[in-house]
């Protein structure tokens, strides 16, 4: 994030002249979205709602989450098979142990097995770990995605590039209520000799939504 | 309600495009809206549900013709009005033109650092759970105006009861600001063609989590 140009945010423009860009190539013209964004900020600081303070707060913390911090957690449940049984229990009781804080209400990991691929959508809007893993990518929240996952998995798995057996049950959650979901993924052939983080490594943020599977890096 | 955010099942919005190295916004606007949103969340302007909800009323056109951070902001200014934290005159004008009403709760730290999603919503049973583990449940035939989170392709169809989740508050009662009525929630499992028909997919199994009020025997 430009932290920079949060700087900015400091001094006040005066009125009439245009507002300050928030594009990290300082371009002159404003995007809607800026134009809307910078209105609606200034409003809410006005009226005493909000500070710059709190908002800048909110976007570190809005930071913490990346998907590195999920494969972590996988990498763990690989190689630490008590782990692994607590993590399915309470997956937010076991990032814990990891040093990671879940601040959803509960975070349920489910599991892949030779018998049954997991994918994870939320087809009323865009539930997912944030807290955890971070923004969704735009393909999680795309209109196809949602409308498409709970009706022909196997196509839209196609189209990320996953062929998954007829052998396999595809299990799709909607992610609908307060719940949060991560896929925990099988653990690839030929990677006996890695160590965790090169395993954390191989497990990508699509792996922990079911959009992909980790691959053995000899594969 | 039955709006255009309910979009599971539907057809014509194209091939799923992921996007190789994807940043997490695409615009720094993007970051600085949903930092806005929890913000204001934080502070109690709105709960989670009241949030949802000003995204699902919007036009149908507009919903479906605008991007999802821009969903957000609009569904931010909607929510503003209808709490009477702006008026409309102002939010045209980019600032403002009477002094503000406070919220109720002082911003403090420790608010900002919750999300947008509730940190705990367990809540103390009001009554035992209907329904077991195992048990065929059809998710009833409801269409409510108002916010609830019962998707429409499941709506009539039976399914198991996969798992029991606790009680906790409900998202069609805390939409309207009539607390948290707290409420059993269950993960039901229906098979693809119970959802799609006799041509479905049957090695496809679709769960949602369902919340007791949305559920009867079958």
């Amino acid at each position: 994030m430009d932290h920079e140009h949060d700087g900015h945010e400091h001094h006040e423009h005066g009125r009439g002249l245009p507002p300050h860009p928030t594009r990290e190539d300082d371009d002159v013209a404003l995007t809607y979205g800026e134009a809307r964004y910078l209105a609606l900020k200034s409003l809410l600081i006005e009226k005493g709602l909000v500070t710059a303070d709190e908002i800048r707060r909110r976007l570190e913390i809005n930071e913490r989450g990346n998907p590195q911090q999920g494969a972590r957690m996988v990498a763990r449940a690989w190689v630490d098979p008590a782990f692994k049984a607590r993590m399915l229990a309470d997956a937010k009781e076991a990032a814990k142990e990891l040093g990671l804080e879940v601040t959803e209400a509960k975070l349920v990991a489910m599991e892949n097995t030779p018998a049954c691929h997991n994918l994870i959508v939320c087809t009323l809007c865009s539930c997912y770990p944030r807290s955890l893993l971070g923004e969704p990518p735009a393909w999680y929240v795309s209109k196809a995605y949602r409308s498409r996952a709970v009706r022909e998995p196997r196509k839209v798995l196609r189209e990320f590039g996953l062929d998954i057996p007829e052998t396999v049950e595809v299990r799709v959650h909607d992610s609908n209520a307060d719940l949060r979901y991560i896929v925990l993924p099988m653990r690839p052939a030929g990677t006996e000799g890695l160590s965790e983080e090169e395993l954390a490594a191989l497990v990508t943020r699509d792996c922990l939504v079911g959009a992909a599977v980790p691959r053995s890096p000899n594969a | 309600m039955n709006g255009v955010h309910d979009m599971g099942g539907m057809d014509g919005f194209g091939k799923v495009e992921p996007e190789p190295n994807e940043p997490t916004f695409h615009a720094a606007w993007e970051a600085r809206v949903m930092a806005m949103m929890r913000a204001m969340g934080a502070a109690g302007a709105w709960n989670i549900d009241m949030s949802r909800a000003s995204r699902e009323n919007l036009p149908p056109d507009v919903y479906l013709a605008s991007s999802y951070y821009r969903r957000w902001a609009l569904g931010m200014e909607q929510m503003l009005l209808e709490k009477g934290l702006v008026d409309s005159d102002e939010l045209a004008a980019g600032r403002a033109l009477r002094p503000g009403k406070p919220l109720k709760s002082k911003l403090t730290p420790e608010m900002i650092e919750r999300v947008l999603t509730r940190g705990s919503f367990a809540r103390p049973a009001p009554a035992p759970a209907r329904f077991k583990v195992g048990a065929r449940v059809r998710a009833k035939n409801m269409h409510p105006p108002t916010h609830t989170r019962l998707p429409r392709y499941v709506r009539g169809r039976v399914g198991v009861v996969e798992l029991i989740h606790g009680c906790h508050v409900f998202p069609d009662s805390a939409a309207l600001g009539e607390g948290d009525n707290p409420q059993w929630l269950y993960t039901v499992r229906f098979d693809a063609s119970e959802l799609w028909g006799a041509d479905a997919d049957p090695t496809v199994k679709v769960s949602i989590d369902a919340f007791e009020p949305y559920l009867e025997p079958a």
